[in-house]
This record gives C-alpha cells, structure tokens and sequence, in this order.
C-alpha cells in the first residue's frame, strides 16, 4: 500500500489511484472543476494543480537529510494535476503552499476573462462552483479591460435541457457524461480557444431518460432545467432528504421547498442505490400530485355529495359503518406506494383489529421503463415492504386479482383503501359502484374517491417519516420536507427563512398547511375508536415493533438506517461500509 | 440635600416673590425671539424637500428601456425584516430574468437601506417619499406598478450613492 504525504499528512491509499481521489478518500479536498468521481479524467480545467515530489536520495541511494534529519524533498520545477498523477510511494503532495495558489489564481482569472459574471440573473447563483472558488481561490479583480467574448444564450439542447454558451468554462463534464453514462454520445466541443462551446451534432437532441444529471455536475449554470427556470433562489428554498417516488430503484433524492409546494426534485448521493444520478422521469412526474389537487379535509358522503367533516366524525363515522359488516366481508387494499410502518399498521388494523384476512396490494407494473441503469419495471417505491410486512405465510383468503370478482358476486361488501390510484388496475373502478362501503385514504381527487363513501385525507411522501424497501430489499430512511397541519411543530426548523418567518399578511406565505394525517395515524385512531389501544407517536415507534417482531428488519432502527444509507432486509447486522460521499458542489452555507 | 427651607414662597428671595421683574424678562426673550428667523414649518401647505441622502420609502428604478431589476433575490435575502418578495420570470430580452412580482411590505420595511446598498444593478434606491398612511394591511403591501418610479426623480440619491461607490 503507498504511503503519501498530502501537505505533510500521512495518507495510506491503494496502488493506482490519483491523487485528487486519495485526498477526497482522506477527506481533504483539492480545487477542481473537470473532475468527477464516476466520469473519466479529462484533466482540462487546471484547477487542481498541486506541487508533487519525492524525497532525494544520495548516489547510494539512501535518503538525503537536512540537519533537523527531514528529507530533502525534490519536487518536479512544474506543478502537476492532481486528478490525474497516479500515488506512487513516498510522494509528497502540497496542495496549499504559495506556488499552488498562484497557481489557482492565475486559473480562475483565466476562467473568469469570458466568463459573463451575470449571477444576479444566472438561476446556479448560491450553489455554483466557479462562485464558491472566486471567492476562496481568486484573488478578487480582474485585470481584463477588453471585451468579453459573447456566445449563444438559450440553447435548447434537448427537452430538458437549456444550454448557455457564455457562462460555460469548458470543463467537458456534460460531454463526458454522455459518452460513458447516459451513453448517447451526441455532445462535442466545436471552435477552438476562447471561442470554443459545446454543440449537440447536427440533427441529434440530447434527449435520454437520463438527460437531466448534466445539470447537477455543471459546475456553473450553463446548463439549466427548463422545468426550474427562474422559479426561485436556491437559498429561498428549503432541501430535505427523501426517497424517489417514481418506482422501486430507491433513488435518494433531496427535495427543494418554497412556500410549501415542490420546486425541485434532486438526486442525492448513495453509492450503493442511485450513486449520483436520478432519471429525469423521478425529477420531472412524481411532485405535482403534491403540490395540486389534493385532498385537504376528511370527507363523509352526506346526500350522495362529499362533504368536509371534521377528524373525528370521520374517525367515528368509520369505525361505525366498518362494525356493520362482517370480518370476511371486509377487503384491506393495502398498497406499495405506502412506507413500512404505514403497511405495518394497516395489516395489524385489520388482522387483529378487525380479525380478517382479506388484505393485499396491487403491483404497478410498466415494463417500458426498463433499461439496465437506473431504469426498472416496478414503479411502487415500496413493493418488496409491502410484500416482507403483510407476509407470505399468512397470505390473503382473497388475492388482489380476485377482487373484481369477490365484489361483484357480492362476497366483498366493503373495501378500505390506503394510498392506492388503481393505476394500471383500471378495470376494477367500475366494480367498485357494487360496495356497500367504500373508504378511501388517499391524497388526490381522482375516479376512487369519486365513488368514495368516507375519504380520509392522507399525506404524501414527502410529508411523512418512514421507510421504503426498494428492489434490492434495501430498507432506506426519508424525512419530510412539506408542511402540513399535523407535522407542523416538527417542521418548524427545516423550513426555509421565508417560509418559516413569514406571517398572516405575507403574501409568500399564503400556502395551505393541509389538515391530512399519515396512514397509520389515520388507522390508529379508526383502531382506538373500534375500541383497541394503540399508542403509537411516531414512526419510529411502529419501526420498533416492526424490527421486534419481523425477522427482515431485526436489529435496524432509524439511526442505523441514516448511518448506512439504508440496510439490506435480513442483512441489518452485516452492513455495507459507510463511504466518504463526493458532493461537486452543494450550497454554502448550509 | 441640606435643605431647610420646605416650600417654594420660603426658597424665593422679595424680588422673584413680587414676579414683576421675572414676567418683564420673560416677555424680553419673547420680544427678541420675535425678530430671529423661525425654524418651524407650516407643514401640508410648506413641503420639506430631503437632501439626497435621505432613507424614505424604497422603489424601484424605471428606466426607459423598462425596469433595471433583474429579480436576482438578493435585496429579499439581505432584507433584515423580511419585507420583500421577489418571484422571477424570463424575458426575451439580453438579461433574460425580470421581477415578474415585486412586492414590498411597508409594514414589516425597516428603512434600512440594506436593500439599496446590495442591489448588484442599482436597481432599488431609498426615495424622498416620506408620508406613508395606509388604511389597510393590504394597501400596505406596494406591488411593481407603486414601486417603479422614473430615472429622472431619483437622480439626487443616485449621485449621492455614486460617492460611495
């Protein structure tokens, strides 16, 4: 294993590895711009230029010392890349000392000769790399007195992406990316010197499900997404982790707030789920159904018509008509778009609560989203949850396919839903006009709750805590990042400034803090009123009882799960290593 | 405090306690102040003019190519009491982004002229304009149309910004 010494420290690190990775292994970080861990090296922006020697050694080939019996170190007269000089044993590395940051500076006055300096209107403003290096790496003027070179503005390189020419400092991210990860080799840079840019070939769009994580690795804001344009400034917005919604890959995603409505959908990174990318589906389709018309209020049918109600007539009114039919008349759809605890609730609802054993959930199944990156069929963020906590050996008396026809033959009077659209299940709408009790937890106004006798009103995913199992069975940790009625106490410090200081005659501030409750709060007050005892506080107390009492989820707790970045089902005790994770760039300060 | 004497008749000496000498001086200084300039202002008819360096309301500058602002967020991120709000939108234009709302809060608005001193394109300036009456909360709450006001208005505080520039 070589040793090296990156500004006198000692680093152990393995044969073949450059140095940029060395020190970001070791936590130390080394300016760059072109570098990124999963592309390959360009070495073209020479930013991280650092000074690399070894030590003397005298014509027998001993080491030379100095007279407080340091070695003599010999450094190569040029300062080398650092993402792009292999480790060799006993290299001493300064990454920090005068010649360096001349380095750096003269660097970042060459980027910054054409660089428009417009931030006050570039939307990358507060979370961009050349900002972030001109204030800790540049020496703050510029001698330039001629004028600055112009390009293209607004290109439209594909449907999601926006190319602006000027403001790109050529570091060959976006190209490189195509080539190696989204594969659709269609990017080049054309011209030479100042007046180089990238361009799309002739004839082509960079249009792949993946298009959109160019985005991210820009280090400036030549390339923007169309769907976020100018909707705000990033420091307006709040960032919380969450789980991708799109389908069962699990990718980790943060989600960007303001005035309580999803702005933005961005991955985050785990190298062991998504690493640092996400599908521009997951980005662009999964936070307008909870930004929009969403179901606000608890309603009961009064006269053929959906009226709000409060929580508890609902929660009453619920447990009454439930006690009228009998167990095995009952059907619980359970559902994979739900967390773990909220499927963990319900089958515990209805097998000991109601003592039946007609639960079960449909599969979202859409093979075109198939492919061999990111891409897969499943598109619930929960199946296999779902599937390990309502449990194989108890299975249903009727299975989810039978259900059509147990209610129209009359066998299922009464069917209690939770979080479930009846996408790619259509057909069954029209069966369900047969019950004589239809309840509905769900978030949207749609053809269900159209047909709904009590619609109760349930947070979506990203205003909930709880867990997703993805296809991997990686059991994976999301908080909530909206504002509703119930969590709003809790909620309080990860708003963003605005939305948490605005008040009643703020305008930015007339967002709706939905009166909708979690699942398993829903149930457990439907259990309480059915005369049970539950007392559950948070998810994490439903967590407990799951990993006590289901063999898959032993020994994890929410603590474990944010440590690792998810635990594998029935591997909680052999866990995967925690990995030192590469952000290029994030917003400062936090 | 060694004082024995308790009531006011017994601290005065003969020639305070008569008041004639004392109601004489006092008309005098009356008299005198009579024939100096006066220094009060027949307010609503007499108006006072502020010198360039005076913080009233803030507003925007209108030029007659269209606003300066380019909605960067900057003065609502600076603004210690919150008052602003700014949503961008894009335009044809070159600078691509404009205020498509701007809204002040007089209410919550400091007159701190933090806004003004942050503003990368001199867009927001402290005006003259000191007699701020609202009869609602809403009213309060000035929109694009009541912010934007001429170039030419503003010149005494643009020049007086430009010293320090």
């Amino acid at each position: 294993m070589p040793q090296i010494f990156i500004d006198g420290k000692k680093i152990e690190t393995k044969a073949g590895k450059t140095i940029i990775e060395a020190a970001y292994e070791n936590g130390m970080q080394v300016p760059h711009f072109c570098w990124h861990p999963e592309l390959s090296v360009a070495g073209n922006c020479r930013m991280c230029l650092v000074e690399v020697g070894s030590p003397k050694r005298s014509a027998d080939g001993s080491v030379e010392l100095d007279e407080n019996n340091n070695p003599v170190i010999s450094y190569i007269p040029k300062l080398q890349i650092a993402c792009g000089t292999p480790v060799s044993d006993g290299m001493y590395v300064n990454v920090n000392n005068a010649k360096v940051i001349e380095a750096q500076e003269a660097v970042m006055e060459f980027l910054l000769i054409n660089h428009p300096l417009d931030c006050p209107i570039c939307d990358e403003a507060g979370e961009c790399k050349l900002q972030d290096y001109a204030f800790n790496h540049s020496n703050g003027e510029s001698r330039f007195v001629e004028t600055k070179n112009h390009k293209d503005k607004r290109q439209k390189w594909g449907p999601n992406v926006m190319y602006d020419a000027e403001r790109c400092i050529s570091c060959s991210r976006c190209i490189r990316y195509a080539q190696e990860v989204a594969k659709q080799d269609v990017l080049s840079f054309v011209q030479r010197g100042d007046h180089v840019t990238i361009k799309v070939a002739d004839g082509e769009e960079f249009d792949n499900p993946y298009s959109m994580n160019v985005i991210e690795i820009c280090p400036v804001g030549a390339l923007t997404s169309p769907d976020f344009r100018f909707k705000s400034r990033v420091w307006d917005m709040s960032f919380n982790d969450s789980i991708s919604f799109a389908d069962s890959t699990g990718s980790n995603t943060k989600l960007g707030v303001r005035n309580n409505e999803i702005l933005r959908v961005q991955p985050r990174t785990n190298m062991y789920v998504n690493k640092y990318w996400l599908s521009d589906d997951a980005r662009l389709n999964h936070y307008d159904f909870v930004n929009q018309n969403r179901i606000t209020e608890p309603m009961i049918r009064i006269d053929g018509k959906l009226e709000k109600v409060e929580w508890q007539d609902a929660i009453q009114e619920t447990a009454i008509q439930i006690n009228k039919f009998k167990p095995s008349e009952i059907f619980f759809l359970s559902s994979a778009k739900a967390t773990n605890e909220d499927n963990y609730a319900f089958q515990k609802f209805a097998r000991q609560v109601v003592k039946s054993n007609n639960i079960d959930f449909f599969s979202h199944i859409d093979k075109s989203f198939e492919d061999n990156f990111l891409g897969v069929a499943d598109r619930s963020p929960n199946s296999n949850g779902a599937t390990e906590i309502l449990g194989g050996s108890q299975s249903s008396n009727y299975k989810v396919n039978e259900l059509a026809g147990a209610i129209s033959s009359g066998k299922i009077k009464c069917l209690i839903v939770m979080e479930e659209d009846f996408k790619h299940h259509e057909h069954i709408i029209e069966h369900l006009d047969k019950l004589e009790l239809l309840v509905v937890m769900y978030y949207n106004h749609n053809a269900v709750t159209n047909k709904a006798h009590i619609v109760l009103a349930a947070s979506t995913y990203a205003e909930i805590e709880g867990t997703y199992t993805n296809k991997d069975k990686r059991v994976q940790h999301f908080t909530p990042a909206i504002v509703t009625k119930e969590n709003m106490r809790f909620m309080g410090l990860k708003m963003s400034r605005l939305d948490k200081f605005g008040s009643f005659n703020d305008r930015w501030t007339q967002h709706e803090a939905r009166n909708c409750k979690q699942s398993w709060k829903i149930i457990q007050a439907v259990a309480n009123a059915m005369n049970a005892s539950w007392s559950y506080k948070r998810s994490e107390d439903i967590f407990e009882e799951i990993s006590s009492k289901l063999m898959g989820f032993k020994n994890m707790n929410y603590d474990k799960l944010d440590l690792h970045q998810g635990l594998i089902l029935y591997r909680a005790d052999r866990p995967d290593p925690i990995l030192n994770n590469y952000d290029s760039h994030v917003m400062k300060p936090e | 405090m060694n004082n024995t004497k308790n009531t006011e008749a017994e601290r005065l000496s003969f020639w305070e306690k008569i008041y004639i000498p004392e109601i004489a001086k006092g008309l005098g200084l009356t008299l005198k102040e009579m024939f100096k300039p006066k220094f009060t202002r027949q307010y609503p008819e007499e108006r006072w003019e502020p010198e360039g360096s005076y913080r009233g309301r803030p507003v925007l500058v209108h030029e007659d190519s269209g606003e300066r602002c380019v909605a960067c967020g900057l003065c609502s991120r600076v603004c210690p009491a919150l008052a602003i709000e700014v949503q961008a939108g894009e335009t044809d234009k070159d600078k691509e982004r404009f205020p498509a709302k701007f809204e002040i809060n007089m209410l919550r608005c400091i007159y701190c002229g933090f806004c003004e001193e942050v503003c990368p394109e001199e867009a927001i300036v402290m005006s003259k304009d000191y007699e701020l009456v609202f009869q609602s909360q809403q009213e309060a709450i000035m929109d694009k149309e009541r912010l934007l006001v001429p170039v030419a208005q503003l010149q005494d505080r643009l020049e007086f910004l430009r010293q320090y520039r």
